[in-house]
């Protein structure tokens, strides 16, 4: 029976099928759109508005975007050109880019200065953070500063050579001596550094700047989007150092130094930063010696300064924290001081800890440079809000205007908060 | 035999203050106030050499004179001859005003946006990450001016509306949209109308009462009762049924155009909904990233054990998700009430008069007492932001993980 029947059974197969490909339903992009935009009723609805409210935005945006008018002198024009139809008008951004970037007031032929000021600043910042990178090239970041000073103030060479080597000076006192006591290193280096700047300063003479090579720009003369990143790399740079002081004073046994410490970070936190910048224009003047003139720029910086360290120092306190305390122990265990403790043990990890905070921190201080244009100094917006949309030529041109400075933030700050994610996820492998 | 004997007592050698531990705290601290005093005492110095060079002096006596200026936006009567003092108090609760109503919408569109956020829908998630980056990369000052921009330049003015073939129409026959602001109906407390509101404010209570109640009945025996339709109707129902009884108490006094402009109704001004609405999309973004963090924060395996009980998915939100999810978001919550309240002071760029506009803005360039009024401007900020964290710190202790 079996016999015949293997041999007579003619629907058996002898060979295999060729695959063939999955169902459409079950593979490709139908499935995919299946399933991750109509899985269940109130998904498709939830799909429809979602299309309908992107429909209504390209509707809006796009041929407002295409039919941009970039080559007028005025706004008139542009709409003579547009003839009725709807388009944008970028040619304010053309014609006023470099106001918009430099400020009005900056000697337009020194605008190369503070651009290259800006090429140097990534490639000064970029050992700080990439970690990879050889370490020698700190020294172009520690160098950095005086150089920025230099290109976009101009003025004698002397003050900011001064400058560096009072630096130079104190760094040398301080490892020479911070091996047999931290203060005594600590304290010895700021005296040096300030008997070489105050020396120094007799031997520039009093009209340095009128015969120098770079011309001097005076700071009112700052302006455009070069003040926000000036204000904002400046402080947060500044800030973090003070933040990483207030931070460990907070920490500290001694009770009158951590209260000192508390109520400056509380009172800085529960007062808006428009408050303080009042203070910086119209009351810090009153706190400076009579004879003494401290320019605006100057007073927003210590201002700003002192706003972003109160945040930076609760960040870098939650990093403190969250060391373990076999950390602290293990420090004492050794036989070190305070001083070693923190800087060799604790403060590495906390600020590593701290890292994706203190960016963040960073960013929302950069946004807030924004508001430098209440107290009437002409940034970005403050330039937009101010001498261009006030110009017989450009009344009226909002969107192009905002739309330029709102994609100016975004870039920044959607690049440094993409750096610090990439930071975080960088950082979470070699501890976890 | 050796015999163990004290070290010798020093006597106390200056070098201790700083090499003895004993003593070196006392010493830095020392140090620490020392160089406070100097340094308070030197700033005091200047302040008092130089106010007293330009002939000032610290005085609070401009509080009591008039204004001088008028202020549209206000909670409370209010002319130009009222004094410094009720224009900061116009500023104040202005302030206070906006804060609150920012936010409200804050957290709604917060919530809403963190939750889509996680949604199974490709298109809405990515749509509201977009919202996310979007709003929290650009400075809330260029969102609260492009909002009012929006407000005063592309509404069409009060006199669109007039006509027999208007350009524009009112919302529904109540609701004007103009570059002025937004008209609403005002209501208007007819004679029995205050039984209606008391009625009303009794079925909130009556709400509360009846979930207490139906959540003790259900710890207890297990029963659970219908919470969303028997809510809805203790709040509704009463209400409508008094309104009727009372004849119709309450009426509308819809706005209408006269003149120039609209009269009647409620104005709400376009810089106060500018302010607004830029400070609730903008925290908005920042909420939601932490109500989408405090989601995540739940572990699976609860939903999954709630959903093994034969839980339906609405009630493992309800009852298990969220109350551990709210641990994680409401901290940081309170940090953007916060911040809110604090931002609200950029008023001063569209002209809403808040307390920074009025004290610090017009009153100050008025009188000139620049250190008087940031003095008093900063306390009153100080003020209220210890008191949100106080009050908001008690409300997170009642939902802590209660530990043994």
């Amino acid at each position: 029976m079996t016999d015949t029947n293997q041999h007579s059974a003619s629907f058996v197969r002898t060979e295999t099928i060729p695959e063939r490909a999955p169902p459409v339903t079950a593979s490709g992009p139908v499935k995919w759109v299946r399933e991750n935009l109509f899985a269940t009723p109130a998904n498709s609805v939830l799909t429809i508005i979602a299309l309908y409210f992107i429909y209504l935005l390209l509707a809006g945006s796009l041929p407002w975007l295409l039919n941009g008018v970039w080559t007028t002198s005025s706004l008139s024009e542009c709409r003579e050109v547009l003839g009725g139809a709807v388009g944008a008008c970028f040619s304010v951004l053309t014609e006023r880019l470099n106001q918009l970037l430099f400020g009005f007031q900056y000697p337009s032929e020194l605008y190369w200065r503070p651009a290259l000021a800006l090429v140097l600043l990534f490639v000064a910042g970029a050992p700080v953070l990439f970690f990879d990178l050889p370490r020698k090239l700190l020294i172009f970041t520690a160098l950095y500063p005086f150089i920025a000073y230099y290109l976009i103030w101009g003025g004698a060479l002397g003050v900011p050579v001064l400058a560096l080597v009072g630096c130079v000076a104190g760094y040398l006192v301080y490892s020479r001596f911070v091996a047999g006591s931290f203060a005594k290193g600590f304290f010895g280096g700021i005296a040096a550094a300030l008997i070489v700047w105050n020396l120094g300063g007799l031997l520039i003479p009093e009209n340095a700047n009128d015969t120098a090579m770079m011309t001097a720009v005076p700071s009112r003369d700052l302006g455009g989007f070069m003040l926000n990143m000036m204000l904002g790399v400046t402080c947060v740079s500044l800030s973090v150092p003070l933040g990483i002081v207030l931070a460990l004073g907070r920490q500290s046994s001694m009770p009158l130094i951590k209260w000192i410490c508390v109520i400056f970070i509380e009172f800085i936190r529960g007062v808006p930063l428009i408050t303080l910048l009042f203070v910086a224009s119209v009351m810090l003047a009153y706190f400076f010696p009579p004879e003494s003139t401290v320019d605006l720029f100057l007073r927003v910086v210590i201002m700003i300064t002192m706003f972003s360290s109160a945040y930076i120092a609760e960040v870098i306190r939650g990093g403190l924290a969250a060391l373990p305390k076999g950390q602290y122990e293990g420090a004492d265990s050794l036989g070190l001081d305070y001083a070693q403790a923190t800087r060799l043990i604790i403060l590495p990890q906390a600020l590593k800890i701290s890292i994706p905070g203190i960016v963040n921190v960073a960013v929302g201080l950069f946004k807030d440079t924004t508001l430098v244009s209440v107290i009437s100094m002409f940034d970005l917006v403050g330039m937009i809000r101010g001498p261009i949309l006030a110009s017989t030529d450009w009344a009226g041109v909002y969107w192009e205007l905002y739309g330029f400075a709102a994609l100016l933030f975004f870039v920044v700050c959607y690049g440094i908060s993409q750096y610090s994610q990439w930071l975080e996820r960088r950082l979470a492998t070699d501890h976890r | 035999m050796t015999i163990m004997t004290d070290p010798p007592r020093e006597s106390f050698r200056l070098s201790m203050l700083l090499n003895d531990t004993r003593y070196r705290s006392i010493t830095f601290q020392a140090i620490a106030l020392l160089a406070l005093i100097v340094a308070i005492a030197y700033l005091a110095n200047n302040l008092f050499t130089n106010l007293a060079a330009q002939g000032l002096n610290i005085s609070y006596g401009f509080l009591g004179d008039p204004a001088g200026y008028d202020i549209n936006q206000r909670l409370i009567e209010y002319d130009s001859q009222s004094s410094n003092a009720r224009a900061a108090l116009v500023g104040i609760l202005n302030t206070l005003l906006v804060a609150f109503l920012a936010c409200i919408m804050a957290t709604v569109f917060g919530v809403i946006a963190g939750v889509l956020r996680l949604s199974n829908n490709w298109l809405v998630s990515k749509l509201m990450s977009f919202y996310v980056e979007i709003f929290r990369n650009i400075p809330v000052l260029i969102w609260i001016i492009i909002i009012f921009t929006i407000m005063t330049a592309v509404m069409p003015a009060p006199r669109a509306f007039r006509g027999d073939e208007p350009e524009a129409t009112m919302l529904l026959g109540a609701f004007a949209f103009t570059n002025r602001g937004i008209y609403i109906p005002a209501p208007i407390w007819g004679p029995g109308s205050m039984v209606v509101v008391a009625t009303f404010i009794a079925s909130v209570v009556g709400v509360f009462a009846y979930r207490r109640y139906a959540k003790n009945l259900l710890y207890q025996t297990g029963r659970l009762l219908p919470m969303g339709w028997p809510s809805l109707a203790i709040f509704f129902v009463p209400t409508i049924v008094m309104f009727f009884i009372m004849g119709r108490p309450i009426g509308l006094d819809i706005p209408e155009l006269g003149g120039f402009n609209f009269r009647g109704g409620i104005q709400i001004g376009a810089p106060l909904i500018a302010l607004w609405f830029a400070l609730s999309i903008y925290t908005g973004a920042f909420i939601a990233e932490n109500v989408r963090a405090g989601i995540q924060a739940v572990s699976k395996g609860q939903t999954e054990a709630a959903s093994a009980l034969g839980l339906h998915p609405g009630r493992v939100m309800n009852l298990v998700v969220l109350p551990q999810a709210l641990r994680v978001i409401i901290p940081p919550l309170i940090s953007h009430y916060l911040n809110i309240t604090k931002n609200s002071s950029l008023a001063i760029a569209v002209g809403y008069a808040d307390i920074t506009a009025t004290l610090g803005g017009i009153t100050l360039n008025q009188t000139g007492r620049a250190i008087e009024c940031v003095l008093l401007l900063m306390l009153f900020y100080l003020v209220i932001s210890l008191s949100i964290s106080a009050i908001m710190n008690v409300y997170n202790k009642t939902v802590t993980l209660k530990e043994r």
